[in-house]
């Protein structure tokens, strides 16, 4: 079913699990409470797993070090936090912060690790894990092994109460901010001529440079700009969980392949939608029947790739 | 002699067969050369680790392959026996039946598992391996009444088992005939087929040879090597738990063994499991008198401090990656 | 006139195999030559190699009287040399007028130029909001030619414009190229249709196995059979 030439199927697929979880649960304030749950959780996955999709989409590189800027964004963000006295005033330089150091190692990370095994998908795969491994430790070394707190702003702490229904302030701006994303991204994608440069470099590189174009600066941009967001993603989920350890980056890096595999690879809308599918199951099974919670994305991830085997939105690669 | 078994598959290098033979003695005679349960313990975890890393050399290094579910086959064998002996008492049948079972579990997953790669990209492979891996992890500390859960199972061994000298022993034979058989099974004409398809899928399909069945059979082999590799742990340990075989940390140890060692040659495996098990128990305690002697300046001591022992393994990987794509076997073996 | 594009003695190495070994020819300004040749006789590598595609082992490459030397792809464009690929290389996802404003490099669609465009292309206007992955066949020639040409260009490198089209739509190709002739462009094609090609070539270089086996202009070739059959053999008569 298709608007203009949007397909609406993979959308309509959400609409159909939230009403489906609705008839599961039975009590409408839980209901909303499991749905705000699993949009925040969603949209803060989305957050982290766009960069890694475009990349791949562009680049035919897949990062698997990419936790490793989840990660730092984290310890950055609970750094400053903790510098500034944990205020609101402290979220954005907390988050600017996150952005920028996960963005600068992202560039570190392209030219030295990255570029060297442009093609080779064997050495990408274990050069990016060694990257990681070795990332890791370093994290030890800045930071120590110690689990460090993240604790939410004063301002975002606590809950709205609708009667029965509990909405967390935190996950009402966490969904905020990723819905902020995604509207951001699709912009530029659509709306700009470096968007436009990206869409058509992920179809056909090559043709994008005979037309002239820097192709090896879109990529770097392309990766600075997906390790910027993992840093995003990494510092609003140490916020969500409200503690940061170095696993942060690891933990979600199995769930993040999922959403993307789910979207489709170098698919921004598909990362959209599978991240809610994601996100939303996890809380609505992990409230059903939390004994197959942890597996109930990889059941859903072989369920739609039997359904669409390149995932929600293929992209056409020429 | 000595050719026959290894297959004809020589070190080639004087070095490397001094090293070779060196760990071989090493671990032959390891109860008496190196008394003390902590060392008998380390020479019992190189046997198997240097099993389990061939085995995935097999899939790595000469079908190339890069699947993040090795240790799931691992962990298979170590349940087997495990669940095996909960139930059915310490006896050898028990560890037949529970190696049995295992065994066919994970030629069926591997099988399975094996079809699939063929069907999409060597990335898109890698990531849902990583995922099945994680599945099962997480199957195995959820199903706790019959895997124990997160605290695994622990149990007893048969009678000849439970002296260490003879559990080592047990453990050191069946690592070498396995190791052998593997040696074997890349040089024969199966092996060959396997290289060419490394080198040049298209070029070995176009040349006749059915590739999906070389690939499904490497993935089976690997496969149930790395099971037997896990019953022999689980045996060793008289432990088996999620920790010991399923955890991703493990396969970052294989990977790493495997790359520094040197992909394809099997003996990579031997070089890169002693250096790495070897560096885990003793590396420490060198680090930490690094550490301790660079007190006081900055960032020095916690770079070296004994936990950050994996750092530096981290950083000879992604070297080996770049500068030795052939490992220590294949540098030692150009000179 | 001096030759806007020169190649002397390039040899390019795909691999193991020698493509192009030595190949001489030269491009006149303000003219379109035509690069003929049986399948694999190396005229795909050679525009390849031109465009910075495929590096050449051997020889120099001139443009304008410059060395092209290893100047990469996009370098290589921004002279003023514009692509149509074999494959033709239209952006299926993005709409016909995101790809041509993609390939609009310094600024704003030209509305002369556009307006050009839709006289022989009229489909393009027709598609304008529309993804180009919806044309047909002929009509994402048409847009992939558009875009070599939204832009002056100094040279315009066109690989087999008329594979695999419809007799209607190359009529209606040789038209339009016809009348780009008629604007000062230097236009170097690749054709098996030897028909388009006696229709529109002014000179024309002959390949055969990685080598320029004859150049000359059009009309004498055209003129002489026997010479068309040496050169050419069956490819001529089945492509009419």
């Amino acid at each position: 079913m298709k608007i203009g030439r949007f397909d609406l199927i993979p959308i309509l697929l959400v609409v159909a699990v939230t009403a489906g979880a609705a008839g599961l649960i039975g009590s409408a304030s839980t209901w909303v409470t499991l749905t705000v749950a699993g949009l925040a959780m969603g949209l803060l996955i989305f957050i982290m797993a766009s960069g890694l999709t475009l990349v791949f989409g562009l680049m035919d590189v897949m990062n698997f070090a990419h936790g490793l800027f989840i990660a730092v964004g984290a310890y950055v963000a609970a750094s400053v936090m903790k510098a500034f006295g944990g205020t609101l005033g402290a979220l954005a330089p907390a988050i600017l912060g996150a952005m920028l150091v996960a963005g600068v190692l992202g560039l570190f990370f392209e030219r030295i690790i990255i570029r060297p095994v442009y093609g080779q998908h064997l050495k990408q795969i274990l050069i990016t894990t060694g990257g990681m491994i070795v990332a890791e430790q370093l994290i030890h070394v800045l930071w120590g092994p110690d689990l460090l707190p993240l604790p939410r702003p004063e301002a975002l702490r606590g809950a709205f109460l609708f009667g029965d229904i509990v909405l967390e302030r935190y996950r009402i701006t966490a969904v905020a901010l990723g819905l902020l994303v995604f509207v951001g991204l699709v912009l530029v994608l659509n709306r700009t001529r470096l968007g436009l440069l990206i869409r058509a470099g992920v179809e056909n590189k090559e043709m994008v440079e005979a037309m002239g174009y820097r192709i090896g600066l879109l990529f770097v941009g392309v990766f600075v700009a997906g390790s910027a967001l993992a840093g995003l993603g990494g510092a609003l989920w140490g916020m969500y969980q409200e503690a940061v350890t170095v696993a942060i980056g690891a933990q979600m890096m199995v769930l993040i392949f999922i959403v993307i595999i789910i979207g489709g690879l170098g698919s921004v809308t598909g990362c959209f939608v599978g991240a809610l599918l994601v996100g939303l199951v996890a809380n609505y099974v992990g409230y059903l029947s939390p004994k197959v919670a942890l597996g109930s994305n990889i059941l859903i991830m072989v369920l739609v790739l039997l359904w669409r085997p390149q995932g929600l939105y293929p992209v056409g690669k020429a | 002699m000595i050719a026959t078994l290894l297959s004809g598959d020589l070190p080639r290098s004087r070095v490397l067969a001094f090293l070779l033979a060196g760990i071989f003695v090493s671990l032959a005679a390891a109860p008496f050369l190196f008394p003390g349960t902590r060392s008998l313990d380390v020479a019992a975890r190189i046997c198997v680790f240097i099993l389990l890393v061939a085995s995935y050399d097999l899939l790595l290094g000469y079908t190339g392959i890069v699947s993040f579910a090795h240790t799931m086959f691992f962990g298979i064998g170590g349940y087997g026996i495990g669940i095996a002996i909960a139930r059915l008492d310490a006896t050898w049948t028990a560890v037949a039946a529970g190696t049995a079972a295992a065994l066919a579990l994970s030629l069926v997953l591997s099988f399975v598992v094996g079809l699939f790669s063929l069907r999409v990209k060597a990335i898109f492979f890698a990531m849902i391996t990583l995922a099945v891996a994680s599945f099962f992890a997480i199957l195995a500390s959820q199903l706790s009444h019959i895997t124990g859960g997160e605290d695994g199972i622990t149990f007893r061994v048969p009678e000849l088992l439970r002296t260490r000298v003879n559990a080592y022993y047990v453990v050191f034979g069946a690592s070498l005939v396995l190791f052998l058989a593997l040696l074997r099974v890349v040089n024969s004409p199966f092996g060959r087929v396997l290289l060419a398809i490394r080198e040049n899928d298209f070029r070995a399909e176009a040349l006749g040879y059915r590739t999906v069945v070389y690939r499904t059979l490497a993935n089976c082999l690997g496969a149930a090597v790395a099971t037997l590799a896990g019953a022999l742990y689980a045996l060793w340990l008289r432990y088996t738990g999620p920790n010991t075989t399923l955890d991703f940390s493990i396969m970052i140890d294989i990977l790493l063994m495997v790359v520094i060692g040197g992909m394809g040659t099997l003996y990579g495996a031997v070089l890169g499991a002693t250096l790495f098990v070897v560096a885990q128990n003793y590396l420490q305690d060198a680090m930490k008198a690094v550490s301790s002697a660079a007190q006081g300046l900055p960032l020095l001591p916690d770079l070296f401090h004994p936990d950050r022992w994996l750092l530096w393994l981290g950083i000879l990987f992604i070297l080996s990656v770049y500068y030795f794509p052939t490992g220590i076997v294949g540098y030692l073996r150009r000179r | 006139m001096f030759p806007v594009l020169e190649l002397k003695g390039v040899n390019t190495h795909i691999g193991r195999y020698h493509i192009l070994q030595g190949v001489d020819f030269s491009v006149p300004k303000n003219q379109l030559t035509m690069l003929l040749g049986r399948n694999g006789a190396g005229k795909t590598t050679c525009l390849r190699t031109i465009m910075g595609l495929w590096r050449a082992s051997a020889g120099q490459i001139l443009f304008e009287g410059r060395d092209l030397g290893k100047q990469p792809t996009r370098a290589i464009a921004n002279l003023g040399i514009g692509y149509v690929p074999e494959s033709m290389g239209i952006f299926a996802g993005l709409t016909v007028r995101e790809n041509l404003v993609l390939a609009a490099r310094s600024g704003p669609l030209d509305e002369a130029r556009l307006d050009w465009i839709f006289r022989y292309f009229e489909a393009l206007k027709r598609f304008w909001d529309l993804p180009a992955g919806n044309l047909s066949g002929g009509q994402k020639q048409m847009l992939a030619i558009a875009r070599a040409i939204i832009e002056p260009r100094k040279l315009v490198l066109v690989d087999e414009p008329t594979k695999g089209l419809a007799p209607a739509i190359i009529q209606n190709l040789v038209e339009a190229f016809a009348e780009l002739k008629k604007t000062d462009t230097t236009i170097l094609m690749v054709e098996q249709n030897f028909h388009a090609a006696r229709a529109l070539g002014d000179s024309v270089a002959v390949m055969d196995s990685g080598r320029i086996v004859h150049a000359g202009s059009m009309k004498d070739l055209a003129a002489d059979e026997a010479l068309q059959n040496r050169l050419l053999g069956l490819s001529l008569e089945a492509h009419q």
